[in-house]
């Protein structure tokens, strides 16, 4: 799923400053799953926000809603007689969402309130940890279901670098170095030549590098 | 000559079989080109050739390839350091044929420190192709006269090929085989990161001989003398990949404070010493990290002066 985190409060704050009349969109997507922009994270949020005005002496209006996926225009279809009425609307979406609201709704001004960071899963109650680039051309088969390009910190196709240091990568004793566990398994494996060979560079064009991506599934064009 | 591959300078000590004696000189952090000039000054006539550092410890600097050039001018011959961290495919493969023009000959291919490490931790970091991919690069572009995209070249760039190997990095077993893998992705020299670690050390390269690799590839150890205890103390803590037994920290501690650089040379000289007759050397990269003019002191006392004129 994508994984996202709440902007700061303050940057929030910042962004309706001048504003009176707010809505919050939630998704019921992948934020709600990383418990960050779903209807409850919604609803703190709004309280907080009120709390916040309050404070300063100034009044503030929020308006909840939550839809069950930002980036389907489907959904986005459902807020339209909503969305004109406020100073501000904020999508708890991943980057998706606020762009698919503006592009819906080109007359409202929307802000984004997650900073989306990758796609991941949780690995214990309260902890997501990145496994995908999105590189578009998977090659996870042949280093056992570890991804160099995501998970090493360098994306090296013929690790480890020099800076491995007791399973943890350089850049911090708080990240794994992804070549290391790649190197244990195929050597538990008895499957050492794997690694041996110099692999062709990647090509990137699959990936953002070639520029914005499209998906088209020819069979539901017609339909 | 004919049978060289680049005829440089180092190339052709190493051939003659002579034990070589590398240097290290980083570019300024800024345009100072006196006092860069100055430093090679030191190195001149101590050494075969200096590595010319690509923004270490992902710290922006004078240029690689700029720096070479200035050292060619000052009668030096450069190692030219490229790492991955900078520049993706199109960036290093007009670099290489840039130095190549400008006289550069040797050429040491790293993946580089993260930049998370540097003063530009903000930077995207570019990893387009890794070190061993920027090995293959090179040979290719020398010995088929092609570009990465098999493109042919106008005049190929005929450069002597190294490699870096850290054999104090996880995991150990592994290690050897990395090197073995650069080796036969076209490394024609090994450059090691610091040795501290004696005995690992030694296990390490009975490993790369039985292998056969250092028959097929110069191994130039890497040593870089302590200045200071704390030094030690730091490197042995914070610094990712180097390993610096408790010994050493103790014997620099053993000394007074104004005797322990002095103490940081003496096992750096024995260490030279060792490696001149360690099987599978091919000599010593000596990484006097901001310790320029020291180098005539210390390539003296090493013994390894005069340097083979071939
Ligand atoms: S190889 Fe590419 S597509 Fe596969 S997991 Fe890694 S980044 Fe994602
Ligand atoms: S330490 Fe491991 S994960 Fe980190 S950059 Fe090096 S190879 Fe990649």
């Amino acid at each position: 799923m994508i994984v996202a985190n709440r902007k700061p409060l303050e940057e929030i704050q910042d962004m309706i400053k001048d504003c009176g009349n707010v809505l919050l969109v939630g998704c019921k997507g992948c934020v709600t799953v990383c418990n960050v922009g779903g209807k409850k994270e919604v609803e703190i949020l709004a309280a907080t926000l009120k709390i916040a005005r309050k404070k300063e002496g100034k009044a503030l209006n929020i308006d909840e809603v939550t839809i069950e996926r930002q980036c389907d225009p489907e959904y986005i279809e459902l807020v339209k007689e909503t969305v004109g009425n406020y100073d501000a609307v904020i999508s708890m979406a991943c980057g998706v969402g606020p762009q698919f609201l503006s592009e819906a709704y080109p007359e409202q001004k929307f802000y984004p309130g997650l900073d989306t960071e990758f796609f991941g899963g949780a690995v214990q109650h309260g902890v997501w940890e990145e496994r995908c680039a999105g590189c578009g051309t998977c090659v996870i088969h042949k280093y056992d279901g570890l991804c160099p390009i995501a998970r090493c910190s360098k994306s090296i196709m013929h690790g480890p670098c020099g800076g491995s240091a007791q399973g943890m990568c350089e850049i911090s004793s708080e990240v794994i170095c992804i070549w290391d566990q790649i190197v244990k398994k195929k050597m538990e494996q008895g499957k050492l030549e794997d690694l041996l060979i110099t692999n062709n560079a990647k090509d990137w064009r699959s990936a953002r590098d070639g520029g914005p991506r499209r998906a088209i599934r020819e069979e539901l064009l017609n339909e | 000559m004919s049978d060289l591959k680049s005829g440089s300078n180092l190339e052709k000590v190493l051939k003659a079989g002579h034990f070589a004696f590398t240097g290290e000189c980083g570019p300024p952090m800024g345009c100072n080109v006196e006092h860069l000039k100055e430093k090679m000054q030191f190195l001149k006539g101590n050494v075969d050739a200096v590595n010319v550092t690509d923004n270490q410890t992902a710290v922006a600097r004078m240029a690689s390839i700029a720096a070479s050039a200035i050292m060619i001018q000052e009668g030096l011959e450069p190692n030219f350091q490229m790492v991955c961290r900078d520049s993706n495919r199109l960036g290093m493969t007009s670099n290489i044929l840039g130095a190549y023009a400008l006289g550069v000959r040797n050429m040491l291919c790293l993946s580089g420190d993260h930049q998370k490490f540097g003063n530009h931790p903000q930077a995207k970091n570019v990893y387009d192709i890794d070190s061993m991919q920027l090995i293959a690069l090179v040979k290719k572009m020398r010995d088929e006269g092609k570009f990465m995209n098999d493109e042919d070249i106008d005049e190929n760039p005929k450069m002597f090929i190294g490699a870096a190997c850290n054999p104090f990095a996880d995991p150990y077993e592994f290690r050897v085989h990395r090197l073995a893998n650069k080796v036969n992705s076209g490394a024609d020299f090994i450059q090691t990161q610091c040795i501290y670690n004696m005995d690992k050390f030694r296990d390490f390269m009975k490993k790369a001989v039985d292998m056969g690799l250092t028959e097929k590839c110069y191994i130039l150890a890497g040593v870089t003398p302590m200045k200071s205890a704390p030094m030690a103390n730091y490197m042995a803590k914070r610094v990712p990949g180097i390993e610096v037994p408790e010994d050493l920290i103790k014997r620099l501690k053993g000394v007074e404070k104004k005797d322990q650089a002095e103490e940081g040379i003496k096992f750096a000289l024995e260490q030279v010493e060792e490696f001149k007759e360690m099987e599978g050397i091919a000599g010593v990269h000596m990484m006097a990290i901001e310790w320029e003019h020291r180098m005539p002191e210390i390539s003296e006392r090493a013994g390894v002066l005069p340097r083979p004129v071939v």
